[in-house]
This record gives structure tokens, sequence and C-alpha cells, in this order.
């Protein structure tokens, strides 16, 4: 019982420690390694339910967030980045230490405003829905401020991430087939940028989507 | 208890504490020591012997006094605050026991607060001359002693929630007493945010390279080019025993077993061997971090301590969620 707990506390943390490392690092190649270390916490979150609870089902789930989120979605972009040199830099629009005081300011806020859905059903695995919520939100804001194609590919994939996280501590997971479906979206989405990446690549020799300010036919 | 048992606590608490200053005057060089020699056997040379910082100081001891000619009345003054205010804290806190002389008031913020005291007094000591380094190395550290402060304090807190008390013995004690607390995620996180924050107070790598002497890059050495002989023993040996005090206390806060909780001899002697292990664990392994990175540039650094900022608010608010 305890054992269970202290897993689920220090994985869930884990998740949204690497979302604030994410916003963290420059190199675009380490944030691809932060989002599969990620990927591997939130696996460990559904697998630790999984086993508490004794369902079969969230166990699958765990798995298949484990082979998608923490292996296939992080190999697909370091093949994206292995096309473009030029990406290892990020150019942040917020400079690094304001993101960190926003992100800061934004964990204090998921956990002011995640109190009220706590107070619903409190239980072990809900007093943890502020981490989901800051998840959210960080990956949202390294969304907004980043510049190039896999900062913000990364920043969605945070997002997914976090709301994941959610599902798994409030819900205990959602039927089998929607995680299917939600994985197989995501999975979709990185190879629709790696397709995009590329010509975008062959085209103006830059991934950066600042310069996609003209219609061309 | 009766008046006597008091009393016997009182000269047993005074006795902790003249053992764990003397502790840390003797060993915070031969970890600095220990530190270089490492350092140099993974880069591959010999290295100077371990005992090589306590050879140094007791040379500079035998030195005269010298000050610059337009100094100040502050400069000779200097050395005495930076030595005296590290002293006290490492005499109050619990390093090799639970209760040395004045322990109920061995605060975090306290302690915090004398450590503080001496890195301003150091600062105006570099101030004094009116050099240019010394100037500069001042204002290096005030920024990042003023972006390091903030990060200090919030991980604190994120320790106080879980012990219900600020007082350093009563955290060492409770995580003594609740094994559990050591593993849960607030602390993982206060630890992370707390050794940045050491490696900045302490000008090591990343943030301060304490074997240069680059005029671009240096922070704390700018700050002590002015001192010569005694002076500069007293501010070596301080800045020594800070280091050995910041991580001694990392080690007793995240890893508090073998600490001593009665006054027996052999309680303290098991102490003390403990301190040493951990201290020295650590130590090593800060050697090896270093040798394996490179000074950040000045610009960066408000990213890293903001990064340690981040981390002890992380820590507070699942401290707050898990509770």
């Amino acid at each position: 019982m305890t054992l269970y707990l202290e897993v689920l506390e220090i994985a869930a943390g884990a998740v949204l420690v690497c979302a604030v490392v994410t916003l963290w690092r420059r190199d675009v190649r380490a944030i691809v390694t932060i989002l599969a270390v990620q990927g591997v916490c939130l696996g460990i979150v559904a697998g630790d339910l999984a086993i508490h609870q004794r369902d079969l089902a969230l166990g699958a789930t765990a798995l298949l967030v484990l082979a998608a989120k923490g292996l296939v979605v992080p190999l697909l972009l370091r093949r994206v980045l292995r096309k473009d040199p030029r990406s290892r830099e990020t150019t942040p629009l917020v400079n690094i230490p304001a993101s960190l005081v926003a992100a800061a300011a934004l964990i204090v806020l998921s956990y002011v405003v995640s109190s009220k859905i706590i107070a619903l059903d409190p239980s072990p695995a809900t007093r943890l829905v502020p981490l989901g919520v800051a998840t959210v939100l960080v990956g949202y804001f390294l969304l907004v401020t980043r510049q190039r194609t896999v900062s913000q590919i990364v920043g969605l994939l945070v997002v997914d991430n976090g709301i994941a996280l959610v599902t798994f501590l409030v819900t205990s997971g959602v039927p089998l087939i929607v995680e299917l479906g939600a994985s197989l979206d995501v999975l979709l989405v990185v190879v629709v940028l790696q397709v995009l990446a590329t010509s975008l690549g062959s085209r103006f020799g830059s991934f950066e989507l600042d310069e996609l300010t003209e219609l061309h036919d | 208890m009766t008046a006597t048992v008091s009393t016997v606590h009182v000269w047993s608490g005074i006795a902790i504490s003249v053992v764990q200053v003397i502790a840390l005057v003797l060993g915070a060089p031969l970890a600095l020591g220990l530190m270089a020699k490492v350092r140099a056997r993974v880069e591959g040379r010999v290295g100077a012997p371990i005992r090589q910082p306590l050879l140094d100081l007791r040379k500079l001891l035998t030195k005269e006094r010298v000050h610059a000619e337009h100094a100040s009345a502050a400069l000779p003054i200097v050395p005495f605050v930076v030595a005296a205010s590290v002293v006290v804290a490492v005499a109050i806190s619990p390093l090799i026991s639970t209760s040395p002389a004045l322990s109920e008031s061995a605060d975090l913020l306290v302690v915090v607060s004398l450590l503080l005291a001496g890195s301003v007094a150091l600062a105006i000591g570099g101030l004094d001359t009116g050099t240019a380094f010394g100037g500069m190395g001042a204002s290096r550290a005030m920024t990042i002693g003023a972006l390091a402060e903030p990060a200090l304090l919030v991980a604190v807190v994120a320790l106080a929630i879980q012990a219900g008390s600020t007082n350093l013995p009563a955290i060492v004690a409770g995580t003594l007493a609740h094994p559990a607390w050591a593993a849960s995620p607030e602390r993982l996180l206060a630890l992370g945010a707390l050794s940045i924050v050491v490696l900045a107070e302490t000008g090591r790598l990343p943030v301060d390279n304490p074997s240069t002497h680059l005029e671009l890059t240096m922070i704390h050495e700018a700050m002590v080019l002015e001192y010569a002989g005694p002076d500069l023993a007293l501010v070596t040996v301080g800045q020594a025993m800070r280091l050995g005090l910041l991580v001694a206390l990392i080690a007793n806060l995240f890893f508090p077993w073998g600490v001593a909780t009665s006054f027996s001899p052999a309680a303290i002697a098991i102490g003390l061997v403990a301190l040493g292990l951990k201290v020295t664990v650590i130590v090593v392994v800060i050697a090896l971090v270093e040798v394996r990175t490179a000074k950040l540039r000045l610009f960066r650094v408000p990213e890293l301590l903001a990064g340690g900022f981040v981390l002890a608010v992380l820590a507070v608010v699942t401290g707050l969620v898990t509770r």
C-alpha cells in the first residue's frame, strides 16, 4: 500500500519535473531524451495504478504508453533532428530564467485551481492531480514560446502527457480503445511532423516556423 | 528533569560543538585537498597530497600581516567576520549530534543568515581597496547570492512543511524517526534545489572555478586578492568550512543515519565517523561532476539558479499535495 503510494508520488512528480526541464534545457536533443523519460514515468504511473487495482486493461494501457511515449515517439523525433543540425539550439521568445519563473507561477496556479477538483473525491491518487494540471500548463507554455518545429511538437506532447496523467489519476484510465486512439493520434502527429519537417528542410533549408510568412503556390 | 541533569546537557552540548568546530577546521581543508586529488587522478595527474591545503594554511599563518596602503579599517576585520560567522554556524548545526550547544536556536534561517553575513563581509572587503578586480568579484558574488537566496529559502520551506519546524536538529531528528521522509518526492526535489544552491554559494563549478585566476571568470578569487598571510589563511579556512558545513548539512538533512541522538561518547564517535564518510562520498561526487563540467558563462548562471528556484517551488507544491 505505502510502496504503491510512494511509487505513484515519485513517478507523478517526475512527470512534472521533466516538463520543467524541457523549459530549462536549450539543446533540443536533450529535450527529446527528457520527453522519453517523461513517457516512461507516465507508463510507471499507469502500471502502478494497474497493479494496485489489479486491472488488466489498465496494465495493457501502461505497456502501450511505455512503448509509444517512451520509445517510438522519441525515436521518430530523433530521426527528424538528425536531418536538421541547426535545430540544436532553441531560440525561445521568452528567455529561460523568465520562463522558469513563469513555470513556478503556473505550478502554484494549478495547485490553487485543482483544489476544487480534489474536493469532489479526495483519495491518495486524486490529490496528485495538480501535478498533471501543472504539466499541461507548462507544456502549453513551451508550445507558445518556442520557435523550432521540434520544440513545439515536444510542447504538444508534454501537454498530451499531462492530460494522460490527469486521466490516470482521476479515472484510473480511460477504456483501452480510447487510449489506443489517443496514442495513435499522437503518433500520427509526429509522423506528419516528420514529413512536414523534411519538406520544409528541403525547400527552405531551415525548420524556422516564423519564416513561413508568405503564401506560395 | 533535575537541575544537575540539564547542566550536564549544557556542558555536553558545548563539548559536541567544540568537537564539531575542530572537526571542520581540520576536515574541511582536507575535503578540499581530496577534491583536488580526485580531479588530478581523473585527469591523469598525480596531484598534490590530500593534506596540501592544511600545509598551505600553516605556511600562511607564519607570515606577517600586510595590508594595502589605501585599505580602510574594514579590510583587517573582514577575515575575522568571515571565519567567526562560519564557526558559529558550525557550532550550532546538527553535524555529529542532534543536540549541540544552542541547538534550539539552530534555525535554518539563522544558519543561512550567518553564512550570508560572512559573504557580505567578504564582498565589503573586496570593495574596500577600490581595485577593479575586488569590485568586480564583489558585484558578481552578490548577484549570484541574490539569485541563490530565494531558491534556498523556498527549499527550506519545503523541508519545514514536512517536519513542522524550521529547526535544523528537529528536521534531522524527524527524518531519523520517519525514514520514509527521506525518499518522499518533496525531499528529492528540495535536494536537487539545495545542491544547485550549494554549488553556487560555495563558488564551485559550474558557477565559479576555484582553481583559476583568469580575470574574466573569477568571482571568489577576485575578492580575496588583497589578503596575505594570516588574513588569507582565515578567509581560506572560512571558505573551506562553509563548503564543509553546507555539504555536511545536506548529508544530514537528507541522509541522517549515524547522527548521534544521545550524549554517550560512543554515539558521538559514530556520529563523527559517519559524518566523515558521508562528506567524503559527497565531495568525491562533486569532484567527479566538476571534472566533466565546463564553467557556465556568467550570463547563463541565472538560468541554473532559476532552475533551482523552480525545483524548490515544485518541492513545496509537491509537499502540500502529498501531505
